[in-house]
């Protein structure tokens, strides 16, 4: 743990090392990952509320540290495909907003799981000038293939930011499509942020459960 | 045995073919395999779920590992094998140095030397062979017990449970009970994805069906599946562009 303690801080260092003011979202994307990363499972691995379950802290963590770095309005129209013009601006915001507390509150199951794992920072194979790119990180998990986790940036006015996550080959985007779409075809979008909402309130009554961690 | 179950799934499948509208031409079998996804489910909170928790609970971390590398490398044999079989021999013969090191240095494969060593364990099956050699999916499939899987995968996973070398273990209870560990270990690794599945899906037979079918492709090209033609997506949206499969 010390490890990775150093490590983010060094990461952290260099970082704040190479960026001036005037240069802030030149971070090169794999490096804001690894940054993130590293920090989130470092203060994860310090806080003892979290690990023991609290998940209301941890949903503030990953909103405070992760969020920013997240273009919802992107992923949501990529999950609902063809659907999303169907939607009134009213309508967009609101499928936002519900799609993002979903996501969040699935990456902290997520982060909960495998925040003691292992991970492997690829190099980023892309050219300077590349607006759209893939960062690469692995997690190692003993006796078992590592499962990488493919985050799609793309550089915006604000930084890079995250558009899709791709586990293990999956895109999480991608694989809302048909859910979402099959929603929309039957009860319209009206009907699908109304089992968003409450899907995600459904996981407020019930916090207990996640918490039973090892 | 299993294959036999494997096989029974197949042809209750195609007999039920006559279904009403279908929504998915990848899922024509789409009721009935909801209907055994339901089964599994039951059986899966009765029995593998409990079970595996308390494994969790009762065995430690350390000595789950080590359960996890043996049968690892009972499995890397015949990584090696469908490595071969796709024309990829160096990746052939990094699962078989897997199974000679990790055998004798790391006793009987309790210990995964060989990772240390620089020999990365790979993801093979029969079912990816089939699909390197340009088989498709065929259509999607929640077999009995087994779970999701498709045409090309389920005839796949028999020759996978065929060739098992744990088929190979006398006398039949000490099999058995290996088997018993072996699918413990894999539900035990499993709890911490399946309740992220019970949270992300809205529908969670669909979000499992299409987890699946996606991991299938990128594992059948190694992670590097070429672009997927998708119907054509909106304006505004940075629509997946390249991802850049090397």
């Amino acid at each position: 743990m010390t490890k990775t303690r150093s490590l983010a801080s060094a990461a952290l260092l260099a970082v704040l090392a190479s960026v001036t003011p005037l240069r802030a979202q030149e971070e090169s994307p794999d490096q804001l990952v690894k940054t993130v990363t590293l920090d989130v499972v470092d203060l994860i691995a310090k806080d003892k509320e979290i690990r023991a379950g609290n998940r209301a802290k941890l949903i503030e963590l990953i909103d405070a540290k992760v969020l920013p770095h997240f273009n919802f309005s992107a992923m949501t129209a990529l999950a609902m495909g063809r659907s999303w013009n169907k939607a009134t601006p009213e309508q967009k915001k609101r499928l936002t907003e519900e799609f993002r507390t979903l996501l969040v509150r699935t990456y902290a199951s997520a982060l909960a799981a495998y925040s003691e794992q292992k991970f492997d920072f690829r190099p980023l194979r892309a050219k300077p000038t590349d607006t759209d790119v893939t960062v690469q990180v692995r997690v190692l998990q003993p006796g078992a293939q590592p499962v990488p986790i493919d985050y799609s940036m793309e550089k915006t006015a604000g930084g890079w930011k995250v558009y899709d996550v791709m586990v293990g080959g999956v895109s999480l985007v991608a694989n809302y499509r048909t859910e979402f779409n099959n929603v929309v075809r039957d009860s319209g979008i009206d009907g699908l942020l109304k089992s968003l909402s409450a899907k995600n309130r459904s996981g407020l009554e019930a916090p207990a459960a996640p918490a039973a961690k090892k | 045995m299993i294959p036999r179950i494997a096989f029974a799934a197949l042809v209750a499948a195609l007999a039920g073919c006559a279904s009403t509208a279908e929504r998915d031409p990848r899922d024509p079998f789409e009721p009935l395999n909801r209907g055994i996804y339901r089964f599994n489910d039951k059986v899966d909170q009765a029995i593998a779920q409990p079970v595996a928790r308390t494994y969790r609970r009762a065995v430690p971390g350390e000595i789950r590992d080590r359960v996890r590398n043996f049968f690892g490398n009972i499995g890397d044999f015949f990584i090696g094998v469908n490595n071969f079989l796709q024309g990829k021999f160096e990746d052939g013969v990094s699962d078989w140095a897997r199974v000679a090191f990790n055998t004798t240095v790391g006793l009987f494969g309790i210990h995964d030397v060989a990772t240390d060593m620089g020999y990365e364990k790979h993801n093979e099956d029969f079912g990816q062979t089939f699909g390197r050699w340009g088989a498709g999916p065929g259509p999607y499939l929640v077999l009995p017990l087994l779970g999701s899987s498709d045409l090309r995968d389920g005839i796949g996973t028999g020759i996978d449970v065929y060739t098992d070398p744990l088929g190979e273990v006398r006398p039949y209870h000490l099999q058995y009970g290996l088997w018993g560990l072996r699918f413990t270990q894999l539900r035990a690794d499993l709890l911490d994805a399946s309740r992220i599945l019970e949270e992300a899906a809205l529908d969670k037979y669909v979000f499992q069906r299409d987890a699946y079918l996606q991991r299938r492709r990128s594992l059948v090209y190694d992670g590097h599946p070429p672009r997927e033609r998708e119907p054509e997506e909106e304006k505004g949206t940075e629509d997946d562009k390249d991802k850049k499969p090397r």
